[in-house]
This record gives C-alpha cells, sequence and structure tokens, in this order.
C-alpha cells in the first residue's frame, strides 16, 4: 500500500511540474498576441488555462498521496507553513511554498472578473517565483530528483522556460509591436 | 435584405482594456477584423458596439470568457 | 435674506449671467435676489424644459433630461444610493475661457445652480470641480454663504481631456483624470456607482436664473432652438482669448465683433474648439446654432471660436491643432493612441509641402479608421476637425500639392500692398 502511494506520489509531482511548464510557457505565448505553430491564438489560451488546472489536479493527488504515506512524514501544517517539515524541511518548504502560490495564482486567476484585473495581474506575476520554486522542490526533494532521466527533463524544461522568458523582454515580443508606435503603455 | 432581423445582441468592446491580442477576432471572423495595430475592427463599422446575429452568439461568448483582458461584454438589448 | 429691499428686477439686456457689478454675494442677491426656495423638485424640472435650455459644457444635451434621467429611482438600471451632482468647471479646451470667467465674475450663479440640482434630484452630495486658478474665487464665494457648506470643492489638471465626464468621475474617485469606458450611463452608475447629475458650471448658471424667472424670461432673448444667451470664447489672430455673453442665433460675424475682433482680414473661424470644424469666411453670416452649422459639421459646443487670418494657412492652423490633440490622448485606446500620431503625422506632411498626392485619401483613411473606435469622443472630435481642413481649405490642398501656398501667396501680397 505504502509503495502504491509513493508511486503515485512521485509519477504525480512530475507530471504536475511538467504541465506547468507547458502552462509558463503558453502564458507567455498568450501574452505575446501570437499564435504557436498553427494553433489559433483563442486555442493557445485554453491550452494556457486548462494545463494549469489539470496540473493542479496532479499537485493536490501528489499532495493527498503523500500525506497518507507514513514515509514522508507530512502534517496538515506542512501543506500551507513552509520549511517546518520533518524530514528535508527545506526541500519539503519549497514545496509548500509553491502549492501556496500556486493556490493564490489559480485562486485569483478563476475570481478575475470580480476582483479586477490589477490583483489578477500582480498574483499571476509570481508564476515567476513559482516555477523554479516548484522545480527545484522536486530536484531536491524528489527521490527521483537526482535521477539521469528526470535531470535531462528538468534540463528540458529549464531551457524551453529561459528560452520563452529571454523571448518575453526581447523588443520584437509584441505582435504589432513595431506598428503601435504611439502607445506608451 | 428585407429579412435582415434586429441583432441578438452587442458585443461591447471597452478600448480602454482591449490590448489587440486578436483572439476575439480569430472566434468572430465574419464581424471582426484587424486594423493595423493588431486591434479588433467591426467590418460594419460599428465601432465599439458590434451587433451580432444569433448564429454568432456562441462565438462572442467565448470570445468574452477567453479575452485575456476582459476587455469584452455581451449585451442583450 | 430675502428682505433685500423689495422685488428684484430679472435683468433685461444681453447681460444676464454678468449682469452684478461685482461678484461678492451682497452684490449677487441685490443683483438676483435669492434662491426662491419655494418651487417644488417637478416644478423646476417643468421650467426647464419650457426653457429648452441645453447643456454648455459641448454636448448640448436638454438640461431637463438629464435631471430627469439622475432623479432618484427614474432609471430602472440604477444600482441605487443617493444622488450626487457635479458641477464642472474642468474646462480641458485651451481656447476655451468661460468657465473660468464665470467662476471668478458670478461664483454665486454656479453655486445657486448646484445647490437647486441638488434639492431637485434630492442628492446627499454636490461637488464642484475646476482648474487650480480658478479654485481660490468659488472658495471665497462658498464662504460667504452659510447654506453651501455641503458643497466638495475638488480640483483637476488642467489637461485636454480632464474635463470630459468620466475623466471627472474617475479623478473624484481618487482615479487618474482620464475617460472612462461608457457602458455604463452616469446618470444610473455614475460615481461610486451612484446616480451622477454632471453639469457644466454655465448650465448650471443658466439653471439659477431659469429658478429665479422662469422659462418665459428665459426665452425673451435669443430664438427658438437657442433660447436665452450663451457664453463663447473668441482668440486667435491676436485676439486674447475674450469672454462674451452673446443671444441665442447670433452670427458667428457678430459674435467676432462683439468680442472686438474683426472679420475684415479673416480666411476662416473654427468653430466649437479643437473637436470642432472650420467655417470658411464667406459664411460667416451662419448663426451660432446646431441647425444652421450643422452643414458644415459643426456646432456651438462650449461656445468656442478661434480666428484665422486668411493669411494664415488653414492646413497649417489645422495640423498643428492635431498634433496637439494626438498629444492629448489618453493612450488607453489603442486605436486613438496610434491612429491620431498617424493621422496628425499625414496632414503634418501634406500641411509642410510635401507634393505626394496620396496623402489626402490616406487622412481619410485614418480617420473612417479611428472614429467610434475610443472610449471617449476624442477621436471622432480630432476627425471631425482634420476632415473639415480637408473640405473647406481644399483649394490649399491643390495649391500644396502643386508645390505652393495659397495663404504664403496672400501674406506676401499684404507685405507689397
Ligand atoms: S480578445 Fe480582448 S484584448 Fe484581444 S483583441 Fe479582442 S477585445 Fe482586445
Ligand atoms: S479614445 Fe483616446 S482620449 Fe479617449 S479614452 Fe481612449 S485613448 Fe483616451
Amino acid at each position: 500500500m505504502n509503495e502504491a502511494l509513493w508511486a503515485l506520489g512521485r509519477g504525480t509531482g512530475v507530471v504536475a511540474l511538467l504541465l506547468l511548464t507547458v502552462s509558463v510557457v503558453l502564458g507567455i505565448v498568450t501574452r505575446s498576441g501570437r499564435p504557436l505553430l498553427g494553433l489559433p491564438r483563442f486555442s493557445v489560451t485554453l491550452v494556457h488555462r486548462n494545463s494549469s488546472l489539470l496540473a493542479s489536479v496532479f499537485l493536490v493527488i501528489h499532495i493527498v498521496s503523500l500525506f497518507f504515506d507514513s514515509y514522508a512524514q507530512l502534517r496538515v501544517v506542512d501543506f500551507f507553513v513552509p520549511f517546518l517539515g520533518a524530514a528535508k524541511p527545506f526541500w519539503l518548504g519549497l514545496g509548500t511554498l509553491a502549492l501556496d502560490l500556486m493556490l493564490a495564482i489559480i485562486v485569483t486567476s478563476l475570481l478575475r472578473r470580480w476582483i479586477g484585473r490589477r490583483v489578477f495581474r500582480v498574483v499571476h506575476w509570481f508564476t515567476y517565483a513559482l516555477w523554479p520554486v516548484a522545480l527545484a522542490h522536486s530536484i531536491g526533494n524528489g527521490s527521483d530528483g537526482t535521477s539521469v532521466w528526470f535531470l535531462a527533463l528538468a534540463l528540458a524544461s529549464v531551457v524551453l522556460v529561459a528560452v520563452a522568458v529571454a523571448w518575453r523582454v526581447s523588443a520584437n515580443f509584441i505582435e504589432f509591436g513595431n506598428a503601435r508606435k504611439g502607445e506608451t503603455r | 435584405m428585407s429579412r435582415e432581423r434586429r441583432p441578438a445582441a452587442t458585443l461591447h468592446i471597452d478600448w480602454t482594456l482591449c490590448d489587440g491580442r486578436g483572439l476575439c477576432t480569430e472566434l468572430l471572423p465574419e464581424r471582426l477584423a484587424r486594423d493595423e495595430w493588431g486591434y479588433p475592427l467591426a467590418r460594419d463599422g460599428s465601432g465599439g458596439d458590434v451587433p451580432l446575429a444569433a448564429s454568432q452568439l456562441e462565438a462572442a461568448r467565448d470570445a468574452v470568457a477567453l479575452c485575456p483582458r476582459l476587455a469584452l461584454t455581451l449585451r442583450k438589448d | 435674506m430675502s428682505g433685500m429691499g423689495g422685488e428684484v428686477r430679472p435683468p433685461r439686456g444681453a447681460g444676464r449671467l454678468f449682469a452684478a457689478p461685482a461678484s461678492d454675494l451682497t452684490s449677487h442677491l441685490a443683483t438676483f435676489g435669492p434662491v426662491p426656495d419655494g418651487p417644488a423638485a417637478s416644478h423646476l424640472l417643468d421650467e426647464l424644459q419650457a426653457s429648452g435650455l441645453q447643456g454648455r459644457g459641448g454636448a448640448a444635451f436638454p438640461a431637463w433630461r438629464k435631471f430627469a434621467a439622475a432623479g432618484s429611482g427614474r432609471d430602472p438600471r440604477s444600482r441605487g444610493g443617493a444622488a450626487v451632482v457635479v458641477a464642472n468647471g474642468a474646462e480641458g479646451e485651451p481656447r476655451s475661457a468661460k468657465d473660468a470667467t464665470l467662476l471668478r465674475a458670478a461664483p454665486h450663479l454656479v453655486i445657486d445652480g448646484l445647490l437647486l440640482a441638488g434639492r431637485t434630484i434630492g442628492a446627499r452630495e454636490l461637488y464642484l470641480v475646476t482648474t487650480a486658478a480658478s479654485l481660490p474665487y468659488v472658495a471665497r464665494a462658498i464662504a460667504e454663504r452659510t447654506d453651501a457648506t455641503a458643497i466638495r470643492l475638488r480640483e483637476v489638471p488642467e489637461a485636454f481631456l480632464s474635463g470630459e465626464a468620466s475623466a471627472v468621475i474617475s479623478s473624484l474617485e481618487g482615479g487618474p483624470a482620464l475617460p472612462r469606458d461608457k457602458s455604463r450611463r452616469l446618470s444610473s452608475s455614475g460615481l461610486a456607482g451612484r446616480p451622477t447629475l454632471l453639469n457644466n458650471v454655465e448650465t448650471l448658471a443658466q439653471v439659477a436664473l431659469i429658478a429665479r424667472f422662469g422659462a418665459e424670461w428665459f426665452r425673451r432673448l435669443g430664438t427658438e432652438e437657442e433660447p436665452g444667451t450663451r457664453l463663447v470664447t473668441v482668440s486667435g489672430s491676436d485676439l486674447a482669448p475674450t469672454v462674451r455673453e452673446v443671444v441665442g442665433g447670433m452670427t458667428v460675424a457678430a459674435i467676432v465683433r462683439a468680442a472686438g475682433g474683426s472679420t475684415d482680414t479673416l480666411g476662416a473661424v473654427l468653430v466649437g474648439g479643437y473637436h470642432g470644424a472650420w467655417l470658411p469666411a464667406e459664411r460667416l453670416d451662419t448663426p451660432l446654432t446646431g441647425h444652421d452649422l450643422a452643414p458644415f459639421g459643426a456646432a456651438p459646443g462650449a461656445g468656442i471660436l478661434v480666428l484665422l487670418e486668411s493669411a494664415s494657412c488653414g492646413l497649417k492652423a489645422s495640423a498643428a491643432i492635431a498634433g496637439y490633440l494626438a498629444a492629448q490622448s489618453a493612450r488607453q485606446c489603442g486605436p486613438c493612441a496610434n491612429g491620431l500620431p498617424r493621422m496628425a503625422e499625414v496632414l503634418e506632411k501634406l500641411a509642410g509641402g510635401s507634393r505626394d498626392t496620396a496623402l489626402p485619401a490616406e487622412i481619410r483613411r485614418l480617420a473612417a479608421l479611428v472614429t467610434g473606435r475610443g472610449s471617449c469622443h476624442h477621436p471622432d472630435g480630432t476627425t471631425r476637425l482634420v476632415l473639415s481642413a480637408l473640405t473647406v481649405f481644399s483649394a490649399e490642398v491643390k495649391a500644396h500639392l502643386a508645390g505652393g501656398c495659397l495663404a504664403d501667396r496672400r501674406a506676401r501680397a499684404g507685405v507689397a500692398a
């Protein structure tokens, strides 16, 4: 039983991280206002939203399964307050931090029509903290964290996100950016 | 032309919010084009309140939900 | 307060708003008498409707309808809450000085009108917004009386768009003085979501007169369409901005002369300010009414007349204004932020002597592209001015495309003579 929970916890953690990577990259593409490889803009936005929702579902399974796993020694407080864990408190704490950020981002996204754009936007910026924290947690805490296949996967994700971020801050990022000379915002 | 009915609804564009990301133009191509800066341009010249036929309501609802800037509202008159 | 030595007689000449010899409360009461506190709210509404008074901020909307719409419970979409009245003295238009002049010379009439409006629609909050320069005059007037303590004075920045209705509301709410999306009406959901009546200060001053002397008196001057008097500001061609109170329906030429200007050497007059339209010199006999100005795309607006000498190039003048207007765009709306600078740039090219014959068509294309595609009327107003320039100065356009400039030629002929 414990074995199964452990495997479930590991697997869902990895999948959640990969989905998060997809969501981050597609979020950046959405911001650019461009279609992606034949995928129209509204689909990019849809996949961005759905992959993050799916990531949170996997995250919940990840957490719940490890909660019932005796080896992980998790208490309820560890889900919300970072760095109190019994085992590997730092690496576990990063996971807690990632969960808190994720919660904030998902909730403000679902409620953005009511809380206003500004809050939504500011909280959404936390993603740039969430993603590296989650990655660090998976490497430091995960039992596969230092295995070659996982490190390769992590490296590929880092490259993908790094390229997306570099593109994000480049001058040519916004579609029509060159035509919009009159704008200052 | 005599069978031209009243619009089923109007799609309102809040220009202070719209960033010309072009999702709505993809979803409602028969109603919206893009201008040379990427902003939605009503094909019938209706500016910021675009009349919609009943068959376009579905796509308009998607556009309202997916607009990254919350710039769209659907008004049934 | 009402015992000021018997009945006051209503002002008889065209000097109504400026009938009091001084701006203090005693002169005000001696000239106009106290605000009648008898008439029920509906009575003032009826008088306003009968008077035909229209808003004097530029939109010329019937004053009584605005009052009625903001009156509590009349608008089914209202979210409720106590109503608010705002007296708008922001006057962002650089060629207008009438609101500042009125607030300096007759602040008590504006205050009377604001109090009356508040009473009529049952408002709990009253605001008067104006620029820093005019604030002291209003503050002094409020301090002179006991019935105006409810009025809150607020400063707005001096910018072209800061007098726009939704910009005023935004700044009252602590936001930037920039226009907002118009999906909800002020009358039902204005300041903090409450029913809001926003009136130009001159409109309120006229309301204060109508409440005292009645609609019949108001209509004794002016025409059927343009009853009463209105304030105008005339400037340009060496004339410093001059404010006059004129009788409704006067011709543009007569107004220019009343302000001390001469029509002899004029090439055109810009009617309605920077969002207005040009009136060619040979048509200055046109009365300043909506109906008569409509063929030129112009309207009385806020009563702004800008004079242009025939020796000055109308295209250059228009290009300068278009450049100013493009720079004043709040840059909130994509088509306005991008389209106005582009349109101004092309007009500037044409005015500057480019002989590219595609320019006029390009201006028209850009004008059509931005019209109706902003949250306020700034694109539409700018377009109106630019298109009017192409029409009224069409001979000049031809001359420019042929490599000349008619105004230059006239100027040289003038010097030679
Ligand atoms: S989807 Fe929204 S932001 Fe994009 S162009 Fe349409 S209204 Fe503007
Ligand atoms: S239309 Fe232009 S001036 Fe008006 S709110 Fe939009 S950007 Fe500002």
